[in-house]
């Protein structure tokens, strides 16, 4: 179990992580999802004990890191791959976390068995892939078979074959009883990952629930209409206090969008009173990708255009952008 | 030590944690990576390599008056080397960003570096160990006529002292590594330092003088050399540049050392790794 109470880091001015208190669970994947520079690797450094708290603690069980024995056998972490020295091997690199938590130098071939590393284990490290290398530092965490377990970004440019086998790896050391935390700016890869969800944004928390409920909260219904009479449908729905917007759809021409919990009936309904001719009305379930944007729509740090399509980091189809607003409801 | 309290944990844990843990640690780091071989072997050769050359030309009257200090004008290169080797074994982890990694693997820092600097440190002293006797040894060869004999106080100074100047040497490397922590700058210091720096002292009127005896290499070398026969090469240095005695000097020279690691030790255990 992590525990962080009021956790707090000021660089200057700078506010990366802002008075955040949450909990992660043993025996599921709590995903820790944030756009870009929210906070998540800081918060990830200072439950290590590598960066100080400006205030605020983050405890493991009850301790904090720096005061942990042998840490290695409680806490495993995977923050960056690329931590490890270029020319030693992946079974050097092992073999030291190993002596500096005494622990036996079995567990070293152990781990390399477990993330298949072994046959590769006396090569330099600086000449793996990048998923080999993912590799090594899972094995690296692993190495003290310990009870909570954080990756940072695990998937971040890996191959699909890489992604899978990370995600089902996850879902096993849940299994396992263990207390796993994942970081994520992806939020499609923590909806298939993770079981509860810590959401942040500019270092607040915005949300800790499941990823279900997350979702749920979140993500409204959207109708997407197409009439030729787009004006007129629009101020007759206005008159319903119904929040429309108008968008260029490609080779559709323009298409009227109509938010909030409503039925494609109401707007049928409210279409055929007035005599208004539709060729389209559909319901579009919000994706959590939508939900994502809008519980942390106000807290993305840079509002240029490119940057919020890296937060999503998909590719949003041109019918539900949402703008990067904050919404009252939420 | 001004660490104590940034270490509090460390003391408290290091019954169950134990002193030979980081060792062992540091020992794996070092010797599985190629660079710490190379430079304990050309800092080695250097001294006896550069002793060849000085015994191995001289004419017969020179010969004659070849000293076990004649032996010894490469050690200072191969001090350099050391360090090298020293301030990069901590420099290196910051740049590849496997301090972060040893930090999380040891939280209390201090006991972690102090692990490094041990190893480093009497890798140092064995190379200079190596060193200066592996040059003297050429020199009986190469210079037979001389009188090369261990037989003073200074002569064993000179020779099983470089053991221990090449330890401090590489505590001050450690822990100037440790407060750069990046390759270049640390090592620009560690060689402009003690060749360029404190030989500048001499120009600076007045004071200059007092600042270049009072410097801490210039007291690592002040306790190396004192009372030693210079032989054809002329004197070794009279009195004037000695600002004390030859132990004293290594005891001021430690000082430094130990005082540049305390305030390392207790800057990467304040600051953010």
């Amino acid at each position: 179990m992590i525990e962080a109470h009021g956790l707090t880091k000021r660089y200057g001015a700078t506010v990366a992580v802002d008075n955040l208190s949450f909990e992660v669970k043993p025996g599921k994947v709590t995903g820790f999802l944030g756009p870009n520079g929210a906070g998540k690797s800081t918060t990830m450094r200072m439950i290590l004990g590598l960066d100080t708290p400006t205030a605020g603690s983050v405890t493991i069980d009850g301790t904090r890191y720096r005061d942990l024995h042998r840490p290695l056998t409680k806490v495993g972490a995977l923050l960056d791959a690329k931590w490890v020295h270029p020319n030693r091997s992946a079974r050097a690199h092992l073999a030291w976390m190993a002596a500096s938590n005494k622990l036996p130098k079995s567990s070293v071939d152990r781990v390399l068995e477990i993330v298949g590393l072994t046959e590769v284990a006396g090569k330099r490290a600086g000449t793996y892939s990048l998923g080999m290398s993912q590799r090594l530092g899972i094995a690296g965490a692993l190495l003290g078979d310990p009870e909570v377990l954080l990756f940072d970004e695990p998937v971040n440019g890996l191959d699909p074959e890489g992604i899978v086998w990370i995600r089902t790896f996850m879902h096993r050391l849940a299994a396992e009883g263990r207390t796993v935390l994942v970081s994520s700016h992806l939020l499609s890869e923590m909806a298939l990952t993770a079981e509860d969800l810590v959401v942040i944004g500019r270092g607040r928390l915005i949300s800790q629930s499941t990823t279900q409920e997350f979702v749920d909260r979140a993500s409204g219904t959207t109708v997407k209409v197409r009439t030729p009479q787009l004006d007129q449908l629009a101020s007759v729905l206005h008159q319903q206090q119904l929040v429309t917007r108008i968008e260029d759809a490609e080779g559709e021409g323009k298409v009227l969008f109509v938010e909030g919990d409503l039925t494609t009936d109401q707007i049928g309904e409210a279409a055929a009173a007035h005599g208004i001719v539709l060729h389209e009305l559909t319901m579009q379930r919000g994706s959590l990708e939508q939900a994502f944007m809008q519980m942390t729509g106000d807290s993305v740090q840079y509002h240029a255009h490119d940057e919020i399509a890296a937060v999503t980091h998909l590719d949003v189809p041109s019918n539900t952008e949402v703008a990067a607003g904050p919404k009252e409801d939420n | 030590m001004s660490a104590s309290t940034a270490t509090a944990p460390a003391a408290r844990n290091s019954s169950s944690y134990g002193g030979l843990a980081v060792i062992n640690v540091e020992r794996i780091k070092l010797f599985t990576t190629r660079s710490p071989w190379w430079c304990m072997v050309v800092a080695a050769v250097l001294t006896i390599g550069l002793s060849a050359l000085a015994t191995g030309f001289l004419n017969s009257e020179e010969e004659k008056q070849a000293t076990i200090f004649i032996t010894q004008g490469g050690a200072q290169f191969s001090q350099m080397v050391m360090m090298v080797m020293a301030a990069l074994a901590v420099t290196t982890e910051y740049r590849f960003g496997t301090i972060r990694t040893s930090f999380q693997a040891v939280p209390q820092r201090a006991q972690m570096l102090l692990g490094k600097t041990v190893v480093v440190g009497l890798l140092a002293a064995l190379v200079g160990l190596i060193a200066a006797f592996g040059a003297w040894f050429i020199g009986t060869l190469f210079a037979g006529s001389a009188d090369l004999a261990i037989d003073t106080e200074a002569e064993w100074r000179l020779l099983a002292g470089r053991a221990i100047i090449f330890f401090l040497s590489a505590v001050i490397a450690v822990a100037v590594g440790i407060l750069i922590r990046q390759s270049a700058g640390a090592i620009a210091i560690l060689i402009l330092w003690p060749l360029l720096v404190e030989n500048l002292f001499n120009l600076i009127p007045k004071v200059g003088d007092d600042m270049a005896r009072w410097s801490p290499f210039q007291n690592g070398g002040s306790f190396l050399n004192q009372g030693n026969d210079g032989g054809f090469a002329g004197p070794v240095g009279d009195a004037s540049n000695y600002a004390m005695g030859p132990w004293w000097a290594l005891l001021y020279f430690a000082a430094w050392a130990a005082g540049l690691m305390a305030i390392a030790l207790f800057s990467a255990s304040k600051r953010d790794a």
